[in-house]
C-alpha cells in the first residue's frame, strides 16, 4: 500500500469515529453543561462526516448520493434547534441552581 | 228405604264433618259474620250428620224392629230375612249368621290394597250398636256445637289470656281461634263417627289415633298456657302407652286370623271369583253364639313344631295345597292336644289349649288400647288433666264420646275376649271406679270433679262388660254420655259466668242462673240413679242398676263364691254411694249456700239461650233416654234403647260361660232379669242401689247444704286420707318416681355420655385435624407455595434494588450507558450477524 494512497470511505469513517468518540468522552467527562452540549455537537458532526462520506460519488460507486447530504443538512438544522433548546434548559438550570454543573442535577436518580 | 242404603247414609254422615273440616281449613279465616265465623258450617255439617243418623235409625227400625217382647230373651227371635247389602261395588257384604247374632251388615266401601293375605280396606260394620252410637254422637255433638257458639264467643275477637303472663309482666294477647276450634270439633266428629262405623280393626286403629290427635289439639287449645301444653302432651303420651298394647293385640290377631275385618265379607277377587272371607267374629266363634274356639291360625302358630314335622314328613314333591290339607287335617287334633279335660274343645276345657294364650294376648292387647283411651287404671292420669281444654271439648271429647270409644271397642270385640281377659277387664274397671270416685270427693275444681266422675263411670262400664253385662255396659255408656255431657256443659255455663273453676269461689249461684242450676241437678240425679223403685227413674237408674244386677248375679253364681266376685259387686255398690255424694257435694258447693266470693257472685249471670237450650235438650235425654214405652202398645212397647242394643248382643252372652281354668262362671246376662230371679236379684239390688244413692245424697246434704257436720272438721279428722285423696292417690308422683325420673336419669346419663364421650371424641378429632392443618399450612402453604412466590418476588426486588444503583441521576453516566449500550449492541450484532455483514 503506497503512502499516498487515495482517500477512501474508511478514512472518513475513521475521522467520524474519532469525532464521535471525542464527543462521547466529552459528554461523559465534562461537568459543565456547555461542555456537554459541545460534546453533543461533536457526536452529531462525527455522524455528519460519515453521512457525507457515504453520500459522495467520488468515494464509492454506489453512494447514497444527495440523500446523504440532505440528511446532513437535516442534522445541522436539528443540531441548531437542539442547541437552542439545550441552551434554554441550561439557562433554566442555571436559574435554579446558580450553576451549570450537571452533577448537581441528580433528580433522575432511582 | 232398604237397609242397603245404610252404609251410604252413615258414610255420608261421617264424611260431612270431614268436609266441614277441610272447608274451614281452607276458607275458615275468611268467613265473615254471615257464616257465623265458620261456626255455622261445622254446626250445619254435624246437624246434617245427625239427621242422616236419625234417618238411618228409622230405616233400621223399619226393618229390624227391636224386641218381640220386652227383655227379649231370644234376641235372635228378630228373624229378619237374612239381610243383604249390595251396597259396595267391589264387595258385597252379607251377614253370615244373621239368625243367631242379630242383624248386621258388613262390607267394604273401598279396597285400599291387598298385599298377599293382608287386605286393607275401608269397610263398615253396621248393627244396632253402630246406629245407636251414631245417633248418640251426632246428637251430643250437635248440642255441643251450638253451645260452643256461645261459650267460645270471646275467641271471635282478640283474646287476652289472663293465665299467661309474658316475660315483661303483661298478659298474652293473641288472635281469637274461633274458627280453629270448630275446625277441630269437625275433625273430631269425623274421627269419632269413622271409629264407630269402621268395619275392620285396621280402620278402628286409624280412627282411634285420629280421635287421639284431635283430643291432643283440643286439650292444647290454649297452647300458650304451660298447663294446657303439658296436659296435651300427657294425654298423647299416656295414650301411646295404651296403644303399644293395642298394636301387640292387633299383631296377635292378624298373625292368628289373617284378617282385620269384624264381620264376614264376600268379595269378588281379581279373577272374578266370589270369595267368602270369614271375619274375626266368626273365626273365633265358628258356631254362632257358641263357645269360643281357638282359631286355626293361632293353633298353627302355637304348634309350629308339629307343623314343621308334618312338612318334613311329606313327600318333597308335595305341592302347597297338599301341605295345607295335611296341616288342616291335624289342626283339630293339635287344638285339643294341650287339653286334659273338656271333651267339647271349649275355651276353658283345660289348662292350656293350643294357641289359647295368643287369644288371651290379643284380648289383653286390645283392652290395653281401651285402657288408655277410656282412662282406666293405671292410665287414667291423663283425663283429669285434659280438663285444660275448653269446656265444650271436655263435654264432647273427654266425657261423652271419645273416652267412651274404649268401652265401645270392648263391647265390639266382646266375642273375642276369653274369660281371663274379662276378669282383667272387670278388675281394672272395679279398681278404676273406686279410685276415681274417692279422688272426686276432695277435688275442688268443678271440672275435675266431673273428670274423675267420668273416669269412675267408665270404670263402671268396664266392670259391667267384664262380668258379662254386655247390654248393661253399653247402656251405661249411652246414658252416661248424655248426663255427663249435660253436667259438663252446665259446669261450663257456671265457669262462663264466674270465670273460675274453683268451687270454693262459688256458692249460691242457683238464684243467678236457675236454668243451669236445675238442669245440672237433673244431671246429678241422673248420674246418682235416682228413681221411684220399680216404677220409673232417670236414665242412670236403669243403666246403673243393670250393672249392679249383673255384678250381683255374677257374685251369686254358685261357681263364683269367692273374694274377687264379692269385691267386684261391693265396690260397685259402694261406688254408687260415693258417686251420689260427690255429685251433690259439687252441686251444693256451686249453687247452694252463701256466695263465697261476693265479687264474682255479683257479676254472675245466666248464660245466653244458645247455651241453655242445649242444656235443656240434653236434660231431656238424661231423664228419658233409657225409658221404654209402657206395655200394652203392641209392638211399640219394645221400642227402647235396651232392646235396640239387645239386637247386637254377642249371642254367646246368652249362655253361661264357664271357665274351669279360673274356676269361675260368667252368668248369662238375662238370668238376672228372669221372673224367677226377680225377688232374689232385682229387688235387693234395686233397693240397695236406691238406698246407697240416697245415702250419698243425704250425707252431702248434711255436710254441704245444712252444715250439721263441718267439712273442715271431717277433713281434719281424716287428714291423712284427705291428703292421700287430694293428691290423687299419689299417682302422678308415683309415675314421676317410677317412670319419669328413671327416664330422665337415663336421658341425663346419655346426655353426659354424648357431651363427654362423643363430643369429646369429635372435638378431639377436630382439634387434631386443626393441628395437622396448621402444620401442613406451615409446611406446604407458607414454605412451598408462599415461599416460592415470596422468594421470586424478593429476588426480583433485590435485582431491582441492585439495578437501582445504575440510576445515578447523573447525566454523564447516562451518556456513558447510552454509548456503552450502543457499543454493546454493535458488538453483539457484529458477533451474531458478522457472517452476514461479511457476506
Amino acid at each position: 500500500m503506497a503512502i499516498f494512497a487515495p482517500i477512501t470511505v474508511a478514512h472518513y469513517l475513521a475521522v467520524g469515529a474519532v469525532l464521535f468518540v471525542a464527543g462521547i468522552v466529552c459528554m461523559a467527562t465534562k461537568r459543565n453543561a456547555l461542555g456537554i452540549l459541545m460534546g453533543a455537537e461533536l457526536v452529531l458532526n462525527g455522524a455528519n462526516v460519515n453521512l457525507i462520506a457515504f453520500g459522495s460519488d467520488f468515494l464509492r460507486p454506489q453512494s447514497l448520493g444527495m440523500d446523504g447530504q440532505v440528511m446532513v443538512l437535516f442534522v445541522i438544522v436539528l443540531a441548531a434547534a437542539e442547541a437552542a433548546v439545550a441552551l434554554a434548559i441550561v439557562l433554566n438550570f442555571y436559574v435554579n441552581h446558580t450553576s451549570i454543573d450537571v452533577d448537581q442535577a441528580d433528580r433522575l436518580k432511582g | 228405604m232398604e237397609p242397603s242404603a245404610l252404609p251410604w247414609l252413615l258414610g255420608l254422615a261421617t264424611l260431612l264433618p270431614l268436609a266441614s273440616f277441610f272447608f274451614l281449613l281452607l276458607f275458615g279465616p275468611r268467613l265473615g259474620k254471615a257464616w257465623g265465623d265458620g261456626a255455622y258450617v261445622a254446626t250445619g255439617a254435624i246437624a246434617a250428620a245427625g239427621v242422616l243418623s236419625a234417618i238411618s235409625l228409622l230405616i233400621w227400625l223399619g226393618h229390624h224392629f227391636p224386641g218381640g217382647e220386652p227383655e227379649a230373651h231370644a234376641a235372635q227371635a228378630v228373624s229378619a230375612p237374612a239381610p243383604h247389602t249390595g251396597a259396595a261395588d267391589a264387595a258385597v257384604g252379607s251377614d253370615g249368621h244373621a239368625a243367631a247374632s242379630g242383624p248386621s251388615y258388613a262390607g267394604d266401601y273401598y279396597l285400599l290394597g291387598q298385599f298377599g293375605k293382608l287386605r286393607l280396606s275401608i269397610g263398615y260394620y253396621i248393627d244396632s250398636l253402630t246406629i245407636c252410637m251414631f245417633c248418640l254422637v251426632t246428637v251430643i255433638a250437635t248440642c255441643i256445637h251450638f253451645y260452643a257458639m256461645g261459650y267460645m264467643h270471646d275467641e271471635q275477637r282478640e283474646v287476652t289470656d289472663r293465665e299467661v303472663t309474658l316475660r315483661d309482666g303483661t298478659y298474652l294477647t293473641r288472635r281469637g281461634r274461633y274458627v280453629r276450634f270448630f275446625q277441630y270439633l269437625s275433625l273430631f266428629s269425623f274421627s269419632m263417627l269413622g271409629l264407630v262405623l269402621a268395619g275392620n280393626i285396621f280402620m278402628v286403629f286409624v280412627f282411634w289415633e285420629l280421635v287421639g290427635i284431635c283430643s291432643y289439639f283440643l286439650i292444647g287449645f290454649y297452647i300458650e298456657r304451660p298447663s294446657a301444653c303439658c296436659a296435651a302432651n300427657k294425654a298423647f303420651i299416656v295414650n301411646r302407652v295404651g296403644d303399644v298394647g293395642m298394636i301387640v293385640g292387633l299383631m296377635a290377631l292378624w298373625g292368628g286370623l289373617g284378617t282385620f275385618a269384624f264381620g264376614d265379607l264376600t268379595h269378588i277377587d281379581a279373577d272374578g271369583a266370589r270369595r267368602h272371607e270369614p271375619g274375626i267374629f266368626s273365626l273365633v266363634r265358628p258356631v254362632p253364639g257358641g263357645p269360643l274356639r281357638v282359631p286355626d291360625g293361632m293353633v298353627r302358630l302355637s304348634a309350629h313344631r308339629e307343623v314343621a314335622q308334618v312338612v318334613d314328613g311329606l313327600d318333597r314333591q308335595a305341592d302347597q295345597a297338599e301341605i295345607e290339607r295335611a296341616i288342616a287335617a291335624r289342626v283339630p287334633q293339635w287344638r285339643d292336644g294341650g287339653q286334659e279335660g273338656g271333651p267339647d274343645g271349649g275355651p276353658g276345657g283345660g289348662p292350656s289349649p293350643r294357641g289359647y294364650a295368643l287369644l288371651v294376648v290379643a284380648g289383653i292387647g286390645i283392652f290395653c288400647g281401651c285402657v288408655g283411651k277410656s282412662a282406666q287404671f293405671p292410665l287414667h292420669v291423663w283425663l283429669p288433666d285434659a280438663m285444660e281444654g275448653p269446656t265444650p271439648v271436655s263435654a264432647l271429647v273427654h266425657s261423652a264420646t271419645m273416652v267412651a270409644a274404649g268401652v265401645y271397642l270392648v263391647g265390639r270385640f266382646f266375642p273375642v275376649f276369653t274369660p281371663e281377659v274379662l276378669l282383667v277387664i272387670a278388675l281394672v274397671g272395679c279398681l278404676t271406679l273406686f279410685m276415681a270416685a274417692t279422688i272426686a270427693i276432695t277435688a275442688t275444681d268443678i271440672k275435675r270433679v266431673l273428670a274423675y266422675s267420668t273416669v269412675s263411670q267408665l270404670g263402671y262400664m268396664m266392670l259391667a262388660l267384664g262380668v258379662g253385662g254386655w247390654v248393661a255396659g253399653l247402656l251405661h255408656l249411652i246414658t252416661h254420655a248424655f248426663f255427663k255431657s249435660l253436667l259438663f256443659l252446665c259446669s261450663g255455663s257456671v265457669i262462663h259466668a264466674v270465670h273460675t273453676n274453683d268451687m270454693r269461689l262459688m256458692g249460691g249461684l242457683r238464684k243467678k242462673m236457675p236454668i243451669t242450676a236445675y238442669t245440672m241437678l237433673i244431671g246429678c240425679l241422673a248420674i246418682a240413679g235416682i228413681s221411684v223403685p220399680f216404677v220409673i227413674g232417670l236414665s242412670g237408674y236403669y243403666s246403673k242398676d243393670r250393672v249392679l244386677e249383673q255384678a250381683y248375679s255374677f257374685m251369686m253364681h254358685a261357681d263364683n263364691r269367692n273374694f274377687l266376685a264379692s269385691l267386684l259387686f261391693y265396690t260397685a255398690a259402694g261406688g254408687a254411694m260415693i258417686t251420689a255424694f260427690y255429685m251433690f257435694r259439687m252441686w251444693y258447693l256451686t249453687f247452694v249456700g252463701e256466695p263465697r266470693d261476693a265479687d264474682r257472685y255479683a257479676h254472675a249471670h245466666e248464660s245466653p239461650r244458645v247455651m241453655t237450650v242445649p242444656l235443656m235438650i240434653l236434660a231431656v235425654f238424661a231423664v228419658a233416654v233409657a225409658w221404654s214405652p209402657p206395655g200394652g202398645l203392641g209392638r211399640w212397647s219394645g221400642l227402647s234403647v235396651v232392646n235396640l242394643l239387645e239386637q247386637s248382643r254377642p249371642p254367646h252372652t246368652l249362655a253361661d260361660v264357664a271357665s274351669p281354668g279360673l274356676g269361675m262362671t260368667w252368668p248369662n246376662e238375662h238370668f238376672a232379669h228372669e221372673p224367677s230371679q226377680h225377688a232374689t236379684i232385682v229387688v235387693p239390688v234395686t233397693w240397695l242401689a236406691t238406698l246407697t244413692a240416697w245415702a250419698g245424697i243425704a250425707l252431702a246434704t248434711v255436710i254441704y247444704a245444712l252444715g250439721y257436720i263441718q267439712a273442715d272438721e271431717v277433713r281434719r279428722y281424716f287428714s291423712r286420707t284427705h291428703r292421700f285423696l287430694l293428691n290423687k292417690w299419689w299417682f302422678d308422683e308415683l309415675y314421676a318416681l317410677a317412670f319419669i325420673r328413671p327416664v330422665q336419669a337415663v336421658a341425663r346419663l346419655s346426655a353426659a355420655l354424648d357431651r363427654r364421650l362423643l363430643d369429646g371424641l369429635i372435638d378431639g378429632v377436630a382439634r387434631w385435624t386443626n393441628r395437622l392443618a396448621k402444620v401442613w399450612d406451615r409446611v406446604a402453604d407458607s414454605l412451598i407455595v408462599d415461599g416460592s412466590l415470596v422468594g421470586f418476588a424478593t429476588s426480583i426486588y433485590r435485582f431491582g434494588v441492585r439495578l437501582q444503583r445504575v440510576q445515578t441521576g447523573r447525566l454523564r453516566d447516562y451518556v456513558v450507558y447510552v454509548a456503552a449500550g450502543a457499543l454493546a449492541i454493535f458488538v453483539a450484532i457484529s458477533f451474531f450477524r458478522g457472517f452476514y455483514w461479511g457476506g
